[in-house]
């Protein structure tokens, strides 16, 4: 569209002011901008800071829509991307745009669009910000809904990868078909029945041109012969009955030879499953997530968290301070099995445990062990390039331990003014297996967490709250303590002040202090932040994916709004 | 250089319609398939409540901030519908990692409002929302008068007074 034709577009827009009433224009954005300063003793130093001082993320994205018809875009800069952020960010542009049409009958989406088939163990693109996460399918969605209790989807498209524009199969093009049935919106005769069931399909295809792969291997060059198409398909089912609740979806991949699983042409497996139970005042959740050679790329040869066409989250709970997310759980797509239950208690006020205010108790138990993988045969190793890999029984669970989670918060009021959340985490973290790392380097991480979070509320304005936090563990870094002071001024101020104390290190030098203050006003939708002091270095997850962020020191300055 | 022209393009069009009405006031809510905790399918446009005012509140059960704001308002939010009527919606954007979670802690928990799940974000995007917590309150008509990030004890109480605001059919700024 040129210059010139669009200035024929003004008067057109003019003209039709009537048309256009009703029209909506509607965005939000984030600015995330950190000065960076040399810190010697967390081994940040001019030299590795390298001058590129001042570093920014930020977005904005806007939504018109008019009537039935919708579009929007998402200008994205990162000059250059922040400390933790890949490189590959560096640049400004338009990575997501597209025009919506849709009524009862159909949804129809050009351009980029973020879907998901059922649970996700088959499909799903999204993204998530603060981990500069986004796998968006840019081509052409349709969903159609025949009669009410039916939808089906279908989805066509390429992946974003960074700024990288898709040309000449340089990336895998990506098919998707899912059919979802409520069944009681189906039959007229089980509208009301006590049973509600919900039933759906889905089935992912990925093309990638390559058929042959050079790969070097003891010496030899081993001509690997490749699928061109590769493709996941499953079945879900949601049954509820009163108070109880059960999901359950499987996923199956045909053999598909990447640098994830070392080239092997096993085929993949998945089963997740949960039932829950609650009514007021009791609430319970198991789940159990089983998954085999499960990494769904839309290249191959990629080994890093990006461009995946399937969802992999881990079952272990998420948590959100500071030193009980010190040692997270990722998903290891080649192989784990997994167990988690959630058991949520609360007892009301004037109870006899619940006392004068009430009392709430979560307890959460997971754990996460290996596959018991075999050889296939006698000269093969187990995960051999250019073979079956291994065979492991279907549900087969191996006796290496992953991560294990055993937690208890207690939420209690203490009159009207004063309010305690207190949590006790005990984690066990393969830290060889989950970061990568050869077996032995690291070994497994034990460590017992205890946190107590207390609020006090001064007036119906002004709040207090505190945080106080200990991580003891023999290995790693040793012994952490935490600390944190928030006040806040509602509805606009707070002011804060953090440290985390590693003084357990076994290394004098590295019993580092890593302090932050930070001051923020929000104006409705609108948020400015400060914060100034020393990150130490970690993991942050969010959802299935995780982000390693290496220690820096500096000013940030946040901005968010909405309208 | 096309983003700026669909930029200039969008800006052109809002500058005319904003002649006549404001384009930055939700009028209608965007309509979004949900699911209820049971996972059965709910749609956004049955997000009302007969005249009265609405609130909407975006959520995690990974976000301590959002759990607090929803613990907050549950201990008042009796007292809240019998005086005022209003409704809350709690939107939790739990993605398949957490979202079968939601179901047993929102009982387990006793909270009285509507919580429903939007397991890929897609009403979440659809009304702009960036950091959570982020509450929406909505007039007797479905428009947005006021939005909010974050939470701080008080800030529900500055919410019902906006409420009772609306119900008295007084402007909210």
């Amino acid at each position: 569209m040129g210059t010139i034709s669009m200035l024929f577009l003004v008067p057109l827009v003019v003209k039709s002011q009537d048309f256009l009433k009703g029209s909506e224009v509607h965005g939000n954005m984030q600015a995330d901008a950190t000065y960076y300063l040399a810190d010697p003793k967390t081994g940040i130093t001019d030299s590795t800071l390298a001058g590129e001082l001042i570093r920014m993320n930020a977005f904005t994205e806007v939504n018109y829509s008019l009537g039935n018809f919708t579009a929007g875009l998402r200008f994205e800069a990162y000059l250059p991307p922040l400390v933790g952020y890949s490189a590959q960010y560096n640049g400004v542009g338009v990575p997501y745009w597209y025009v919506n049409y849709k009524n009862d009958f159909i949804d129809v989406t050009a351009g980029n669009f973020y879907e998901q088939f059922g649970y996700g163990m088959i499909f799903r693109t999204y993204q998530e910000w603060t981990l500069g996460y986004d796998n968006s399918l840019r081509g052409l969605r349709v969903k159609v809904t025949p009669v009410k209790g039916i939808t089906f989807k279908g989805v066509y498209g390429v992946q974003r990868y960074y700024w990288e524009p898709y040309k000449d199969y340089n990336r895998g093009i990506v098919k998707g078909f899912d059919a979802d049935f409520y069944l009681n919106d189906i039959f007229k005769s089980l509208n009301d029945a006590k049973v509600k069931l919900t039933l759906g399909g889905s089935f992912v295809s990925n093309y990638q041109r390559e058929t042959i792969k050079d790969i070097p291997s003891d010496g030899k060059i081993l001509a690997l012969k490749l699928p061109q198409n590769v493709s996941n398909y499953g079945g879900r089912f949601n049954l509820n009955i009163g108070d109880f609740n059960m999901f359950s979806e499987y996923a199956h991949i045909i053999n598909d030879p990447t640098a994830m699983n070392n080239y092997i042409y096993k085929n993949g497996d998945g089963l997740f499953t949960n039932l829950s139970y609650s009514k007021p005042g009791l609430g319970i959740s198991l789940m159990s997530k089983w998954i085999d050679n499960m990494s769904y790329k839309s290249d191959r040869a990629l080994t890093n968290n990006m461009l995946n066409i399937n969802y992999l989250p881990a079952i272990t709970k998420e948590h959100s301070y500071a030193l009980a997310s010190m040692y997270p759980y990722s998903t290891q797509p080649n192989g784990e099995a997994g167990i988690s239950g959630t058991v949520t208690l609360h007892f009301p006020k004037n109870s006899t445990l619940g006392g004068k205010t009430g009392l709430s108790v979560t307890g959460n138990f997971s754990q996460v062990n290996g596959l018991n993988k075999k050889q296939v045969s006698d000269t093969t190793y187990i995960g051999q390039i250019g073979t079956l890999g291994y065979s492991s029984g279907f549900w087969s669970v191996g006796d290496v331990v992953y991560f294990q989670d055993a937690n208890l918060e207690v939420n209690k009021k203490f009159g009207k003014k004063w309010k305690g959340i207190f949590t006790y985490l005990y984690q066990t973290y393969n830290k060889d297996v989950i970061e990568a790392h050869a077996p032995g380097d690291y070994g497994t991480i034990y460590s017992q967490i205890g946190i107590a979070d207390i609020e006090w509320k001064i007036t119906k304005k002004h709040t207090l709250r505190w945080e106080v936090q200990g991580l003891w563990t023999k290995q790693d870094k040793g012994n952490w303590a935490a600390a944190l002071v928030e006040f806040t001024i509602s509805p606009s101020w707070f002011v804060s002040v953090v440290d985390q104390f590693n003084y357990g290190n076994s290394v004098a030098s590295q019993q580092l202090n890593y302090y932050t203050l930070g001051a923020g006003y929000n104006y409705n939708s609108t948020r400015i932040s400060v914060s100034y002091g020393r990150q130490r270095e970690g993991i942050i997850c969010v959802g299935g994916v995780c982000r390693y962020v290496p220690a820096t020191n500096g000013l940030t300055l946040t901005f968010s709004s909405s309208f | 250089m096309k983003a700026l022209r669909i930029l200039l393009l969008l800006a052109i069009i809002s500058s005319y319609s904003f002649a006549q009405e404001n384009v930055f006031t939700y009028k209608k809510l965007p309509s979004v398939k949900l699911k209820t905790v049971k996972g059965l399918p709910y749609s956004s446009d049955s997000i009302v409540n007969n005249g009265k005012p609405v609130i909407i509140s975006f959520w995690a059960t990974w976000c301590k901030p959002c759990v607090r704001e929803l613990t907050t308002i549950a201990d008042v939010y009796d007292d809240w519908v019998t005086e005022t009527g209003v409704k809350l919606y709690a939107i939790s954007v739990d993605d398949s990692r957490s979202m079968t979670l939601v179901g047993p802690m929102v009982n387990g928990k006793g909270w009285d409002f509507t919580v429903l799940l939007d397991p890929n974000s897609d009403f979440k995007r659809a009304m702009n929302v960036g950091p959570i917590p982020h509450t929406f309150l909505l007039n007797g008509k479905g428009e947005v008068v006021y939005q909010h990030t974050s939470f701080a004890e008080g800030d529900e109480l500055n919410l019902i007074e906006m409420v009772r605001k609306l119900n008295l059919g007084e402007e909210i700024k």
